[in-house]
This record gives structure tokens, C-alpha cells and sequence, in this order.
């Protein structure tokens, strides 16, 4: 029996989203492995909920977390996608966005309050120091891209970005939630040992977790 | 306008306490204003540090150089060197030594506090000598322990130095970790705080949770390329950081600025001044628990940015200000969108006020709280509205204008409360002062051209230079030493925060540990700023 899996966002095309191919291959994945009526079923309704409500971890470190506040403001109002709810609490977060750069002494602590929070748990990188390290990647006290300590589900590029490339980038992570496998998926998943990296990084179903990186997404490059 | 290089006045090691003395407690032109301590590496000549001084009743500089002079040996110690602290004439020297004792490893005799400040503890080296292996402290995952205890030195009277231990929180003290990660710090601050029941005892600020060595990194940039990273230390005092190293370089090169060119530094600044503090108001408010204002400030912040994006093409960053004068023409709508909205802003503003400044709750929260005397704040160096709360005229369009400050009317807000509230009411009523400046600047903006051309390499001559601007919280100053090339031998900014979250432990001591978010807001400190 398949399972109609198809990461549709209301508000914009289906064709309309960069890295379709990524999210088709998880969703074929999840096909081959195979899936009841009544899992398959519930694991929509379950992720529909999921995706629109997620919860963040506010981890502000600098510039980026000022563009953060004018998305909670009326202008841009992310409430209308359902992460309005920011959490200053891992335990209680979906999500962690890291808006600005990580340093060598901010590393150990963005690494344990990753540990902290409960699966299952997503990472979205904000900003060019974040991905790579951005103006300051040749410093002797900056962290080359928040991969190196941590798994990342979405890349955000901008100095800092848009609101309109924050919410590209969170609708990016709505369609990857909707095309997991929650029952006997992510849920399941406990296990989640020290550092991962780029290549080590573990998926729900086994696979390498791989990454949106949304640096030719199409709002950036009209606005430049 | 003509600058030469900083009148530098050598001191040599044994004589600097003395001599500061004598200019910090002089009869006529007291410089009881420690502006910045700057450490640097001579290489042969030695390590040692330069002491920007200023007086508050004059408004005279001075600038002294020491240096240890042998680079290993000083005061027959095998492995240090070391200088005298100036922290008891000063009181923000005592922070300010431990900046340049983390940067370059010179020891201070005397300041009771010899910690890194912005390293982690096991950090190997001094990253600003020039002779620090970049690749010497690669990322460690550890979790960082702090010390309870610091190191002292006293200078002998043979010349020889005796260290000692001092303890930063004791057995009996019950300390309370608040950051690094919190909502209300604005920024990764991380301050350890020991409470007697529910009142404060003492905080001890740990920073550089956002160093992101950019003094290092200025060392191999040319001049124009430096400019890029001044947006992204204070973001909310973007155009007036920036606007502050152009001033320096072009000072020091030589180059005139147009003055269609100088208008628009000085609305820009302006504006953004309104910026920073609308968004001060809004994060105040919310920090104290109250939503609806949030949403207030950002409103009219909003505005503000849809003008600067339309000229400059950013909203936060916006890498505007260029050597020579501004990066492009204004928008052929700025003016008319300017004016519409400090109109706009005007109309507005007394529902800030309706909503949050005669609330009960915020009056009670606010007023007679965090006290800061006005010693105090000339002292610890807090600059910027913090100051001007405590009745210390600080501002530094009035005492050294630039750019157009000298021919517009504006008043420098003070009172002489100090508390939290004081500060509060400065940077509100500063935003109406700002809507004045710019109301009598935007209908007379020259015609002519909005930059000169300079070359691609600027080379500076050698020689000592510096500048300051009133940023939205507080001076800025740039510091340069130039050796003749196309980078800089060392850049330093004088950071605005520093000062201010220093300032955290004098306030809040004895006050209750539920009064410390709502006095770190009103003081005003954005983090980047400080750890650079």
C-alpha cells in the first residue's frame, strides 16, 4: 500500500520550493519500506499538527536574533505559520534556530542544550556565520559552520537574512517534517550519542541525515 | 577639518601610576575620565599598553604610552610581564586590564582580579601578540569550568612581584547562573550572581561568548575592508560605528568629505539612533513582562527600516558609510519618507507613554531602582545614556561634535537620578531630540556629489589615531596605530557595553535579584559590542 507523501504548503506552489528532489527521495524512501493504511494515515494527521506548531529555542547570539524579533512583530507576524511559540527552555522546544555566530566558548554550550532537547529534534542554521562562519571564518575563535558540532536540518544564508528567507527556510523544514515517518519513526528515536557531524549525522530511517541548503534559494537571488 | 596624529606623552613603567595620578587628581583639567585602555605589541620595542584619558570638566585628551620594556624580563620576572594597575584611580580600569592582560598577557600589579575575560579559562597563549600561533587553540567541546578563585600580584619594593590568590565567590556565597543563554541578557551574557535571600551580593560578568577576535582580523585587512566588520559589532549603532573608522581613516589619509556627504552621516546616525532606541523600549517593555509595546516599537522601527533599505539596501547591516563619504545617492523618496514619518513618529509617541511610562506597575519597577551616582558612572566609564542619567554630560556631539553635530540645535538630555527609570526617560526623550536634528538637516541637504574618490589601497601614515562618535548607547571610539602600510598595525574599538555591563555589579548590589533584568535593560548593552 503507498502512502501519498507530498510536502504541500498552502501558501506557495509546490514547484515553487527549491530541493523538491530531497524531499521526494525521502518520501520514496519511505514507500520501499512500506507502510500500513492506518500508520501511513496517522503519521499525516500526526505531522500536519507537528509541522504547524513547532516550537523554538530561542538561541539569539547576535545580529540575526534582531531580524528573529522583527518576525515575531506584527509586520511579518510568524504566528500566521505556527512558530510563533519560542521556548527559552530546551526541554520544551521542537527546534533550535541559531541565529548568529557560534564561538569556541558558546560551542560546548550550543552542544548541550542540543543534548537537552527532547526527539524529535530539528536545527535550522541562520546566517552565514552559522553556516560557515561567515565574515569571521578566517578568526581564531570562531566556529566554521555549526555543522561541525551539530546536525542541520535547514541552512538559512543572509547577513542577516530576510524575514521573508526566514520563513522559506521554516516552510522548508514544515515539508521535511511532513514527509517523516513519526509512528515507529522519529518518535522512536532515543539514541542520540555524541557529536555528529555532516557524515555522521543520523537520519530517523537509517540514512544519512541530509541537508537543505537553500544557499540559491530563489527569494535571495531576487532580491539581489 | 584638520587632525594630525594622537599627541602621545611616554611614560616609563615604574612612573606611570604617579604620573596618572597626578593628571587624574590635577587642580585645573582633572582627566578623571579613563576612556580606554589599549594593549598593544610593539614587537622589539616590547608589549605595553596606551591610556586614552579624558577630562569631564574640560573635554582635554591625552594619550599616554607605556611599555614593559623587555619583553620576558620585566621587574626581574622570568615569564611575564607586567605593568602597574591604574585600577584604584579608575575603576573601570580594572576590567578594562583584564582585556589587555587576556589579549596579551601583560600582568597588572595591584588589580585584584587577573582572570581572562574573554577566553575560556584553559585558553594556551595571547591571541593579539603578534606572535600568536592562530592555529595554537583549536575547538575545544569541553565544558568549561570557571574559577572561584583570581590571581593578584603586588609589586614588591625590591622590584620583584608576589602573587596571591583571591577568591571571586567564596563557600558561604549561593551563586545563581544566569546565561549564557537567556532571553532578557539582550545578547549572550552570562552573569554569575550570589544572593543573600533575594538580595543581590555581587555579579560577576563572564563574557566572549561572542569574541569573535575582530581587532586580530582587522591586523590583515586593508583599510576599506575593515569597514565591514563595524556594522556587525553593535548592529544597533551600525551607520554610527562605521561612520566612526571612515572619520579616522579619512583624518588620518587626509581625505574631505563632501558635505552633501556629511548630512547624510548625520541623519543616517540619527535614524538610526531612533532605531536602536525604539527597539530598547520594546525589549525593555517585554523583558518587564509587558507585550503590547513590543509591538509599538516595532512598528515604527519597521518604518525606519524600509527607509534605510530603500538607499542603503539593508535592513540591519547596512555597510553604508565608505571611506570618502556614503556607499550610494540617497533614495529619491528618502526625504519625503523621512519627514512623513517623524510626523508620523510624533503622533505616536504619547501612546508609548500612555501604555508604559505612567503605568503603575512600570513606576514601581523602575523608579529609585539601580541607583548609578554620577562618580560612579564617570569612574566605571559608563558613557551614552547610562551617563547622561546620572547627570554626567557625556555626549559626545556636544563635547567634540563632528560631522554636522556642531552647527544644529539640539539639547544633550540629563538627570540627575540616576536610577532606572532616568535612564529610561534619557533615551525616550532622546528620540525626540534625534526627530529634531534631523527635521532641521533634511530639508537643507546640499546638492553635489555624496563621495570622493579614493584609492582601491589606502595607506595611512605612520602614527597614532583616533576618533569617537556618540553611538545609540554610549561612545564609540576607534583607536588606530598605523606603521606606514596598507593594514593597520593595530585597530581597536573602545566598546560601549563594556563599561556598562561592568557597571552591572556596582548597581545592583543589594538590590533584589527580580530588579537585575529590568536595570540590565534600561543600562542598555548590546553583547556583540563588547566581546568584538
Amino acid at each position: 500500500m503507498e502512502v501519498k507523501k507530498r510536502a504541500e504548503i498552502r501558501s506557495m506552489q509546490y514547484d515553487e520550493f527549491r530541493n523538491n528532489d530531497y524531499l521526494e527521495r525521502m518520501a520514496d524512501q519511505l514507500n520501499r519500506d512500506g507502510a500500513g493504511v492506518i500508520v501511513g494515515s496517522a503519521d499525516e494527521l500526526i505531522n500536519w499538527g507537528r509541522s504547524n506548531s513547532l516550537w523554538s529555542l530561542t538561541f539569539g547570539t547576535s545580529c540575526c536574533a534582531i531580524e528573529f524579533m522583527a518576525l515575531g512583530a506584527a509586520r511579518y507576524d510568524m504566528a500566521r505559520f505556527g512558530f510563533e511559540v519560542t521556548r527559552n527552555s530546551p526541554r520544551q522546544a521542537d527546534m533550535i534556530m541559531v541565529l548568529g555566530t557560534i564561538t569556541y566558548r558558546m560551542a560546548p554550550v550550543l552542544k548541550r542544550l542540543y543534548d537537552q532537547m527532547a526527539e524529535p529534534k530539528y536545527v535550522v542554521a541562520v546566517g552565514g556565520c552559522t553556516i560557515s562562519g561567515g565574515p569571521f571564518r578566517k578568526s581564531y575563535h570562531v566556529v566554521n559552520g555549526i555543522d561541525k558540532i551539530i546536525p542541520v536540518d535547514v541552512f538559512i544564508p543572509g547577513c542577516p537574512p530576510r524575514p521573508e528567507a526566514f520563513y522559506y527556510g521554516m516552510m522548508q523544514l514544515q515539508r521535511k517534517i511532513k514527509v517523516e515517518r513519526f509512528l515507529g519513526g522519529v518518535n522512536r528515536k532515543e539514541d542520540d550519542k555524541a557529536p555528529v557531524t555532516r557524515e555522521q549525522g543520523s537520519h530517523p530511517d537509517g540514512e544519512p541525515r541530509q541537508l537543505v541548503n537553500l544557499s540559491t534559494c530563489q527569494l535571495n537571488k531576487e532580491e539581489e | 577639518m584638520t587632525m594630525s596624529a594622537d599627541n602621545i606623552i611616554l611614560i616609563k613603567p615604574e612612573e606611570l601610576y604617579d604620573e596618572a595620578s597626578r593628571l587624574r587628581y590635577d587642580a585645573k583639567e582633572p582627566m578623571d575620565y579613563l576612556r580606554d585602555i589599549v594593549g598593544m605589541d610593539w614587537g622589539e620595542e616590547g608589549l605595553g599598553a596606551l591610556y586614552y584619558l579624558e577630562s569631564t570638566s574640560t573635554g582635554a585628551r591625552r594619550v599616554l604610552k607605556v611599555v614593559a620594556a623587555d619583553r620576558k624580563n620585566a621587574f626581574g620576572c622570568a615569564e611575564h610581564s607586567f605593568l602597574p594597575s591604574v585600577c584604584s584611580l579608575w575603576k573601570t580600569a580594572r576590567i578594562k586590564e583584564r582585556e589587555v592582560f587576556d589579549f596579551f598577557g601583560i600582568r597588572f600589579t595591584g588589580n585584584p582580579d587577573m582572570r581572562r575575560l574573554f577566553l575560556r579559562e584553559d585558553w594556551k597563549g595571547y591571541p593579539l601578540r603578534k606572535d600568536y600561533d592562530m592555529d595554537s587553540n583549536p575547538l575545544n567541546m569541553d565544558n568549561e569550568t570557571n574559577a572561584d578563585v583570581t590571581e593578584e600580584y603586588t609589586l614588591r619594593p625590591d622590584g620583584t612581584v608576589e602573587g596571591r590568590e583571591n577568591v571571586v565567590f567564596g563557600k558561604e556565597d549561593f551563586v545563581v547562573n544566569i546565561g549564557p543563554q537567556h532571553p532578557s541578557t539582550h545578547g549572550v551574557l552570562r552573569m554569575r550572581t550570589s544572593i543573600d535571600g533575594e538580595n543581590i551580593r555581587r555579579i560577576d560578568p563572564i563574557l566572549g561568548y561572542i569574541h569573535r577576535g575582530i581587532e586580530k582580523m582587522n591586523e590583515s585587512l586593508t583599510y576599506p575592508q575593515t569597514l565591514a566588520l563595524t556594522d556587525r559589532l553593535d548592529y544597533l549603532s551600525a551607520h554610527q560605528n562605521r561612520h566612526a573608522l571612515c572619520m579616522c581613516i579619512e583624518q588620518a589619509a587626509g581625505i574631505g568629505i563632501p558635505e552633501r556627504a556629511q548630512y547624510i552621516r548625520t541623519i543616517m546616525d540619527e535614524l538610526q539612533r531612533i532605531d536602536s532606541h525604539l527597539l530598547f523600549y520594546s525589549c525593555l517593555v517585554m523583558d518587564m513582562g509587558g507585550l503590547t509595546p513590543f509591538f509599538y516599537g516595532f512598528r515604527e522601527r519597521e518604518m525606519i527600516l524600509d527607509i534605510m533599505e530603500e538607499t542603503t539596501g539593508g535592513r540591519l547591516i547596512q555597510n553604508y558609510n565608505v571611506i570618502g563619504g556614503v556607499q550610494a545617492d540617497l533614495h529619491p523618496d528618502f526625504r519625503r519618507k523621512v519627514k512623513e514619518f517623524i510626523k508620523h513618529l510624533r503622533s505616536v509617541i504619547k501612546d508609548y507613554h500612555d501604555i508604559f511610562t505612567d503605568n503603575v506597575i512600570a513606576r514601581r519597577r523602575l523608579v529609585g531602582v539601580g541607583v548609578l551616582s554620577r562618580e560612579d558612572a564617570i569612574s566605571l566609564g559608563a558613557t551614552g545614556g547610562t551617563g547622561r542619567a546620572s547627570g554626567w554630560s557625556n555626549d559626545v556631539r556636544k563635547r567634540h561634535p563632528y560631522a554636522m553635530y556642531g552647527k544644529v540645535d539640539f539639547r544633550e538630555i540629563t538627570r540627575t537620578e540616576g536610577d532606572s527609570f532616568a535612564r529610561y526617560m534619557v533615551r525616550m526623550d532622546e528620540i525626540m531630540e534625534s526627530c529634531h536634528i534631523i527635521e532641521q538637516l533634511i530639508d537643507n541637504i546640499p546638492e553635489g556629489e555624496f563621495r570622493v574618490k579614493t584609492k582601491a589601497i589606502i595607506k595611512l601614515p605612520e602614527g597614532n589615531f583616533s576618533t569617537s562618535v556618540e553611538s545609540s548607547r554610549g561612545e564609540f571610539g576607534v583607536m588606530l596605530e598605523s606603521h606606514g602600510d596598507k593594514y593597520p598595525y593595530r585597530l581597536h574599538y573602545r566598546s560601549t557595553g563594556l563599561p556598562l555591563v561592568d557597571t552591572m555589579d556596582t548597581v545592583c548590589r543589594g538590590q533584589k535579584i527580580a530588579d537585575l533584568i529590568a536595570i540590565g535593560g534600561t543600562l542598555d548593552f548590546v553583547i556583540p559590542d563588547i566581546d568584538r
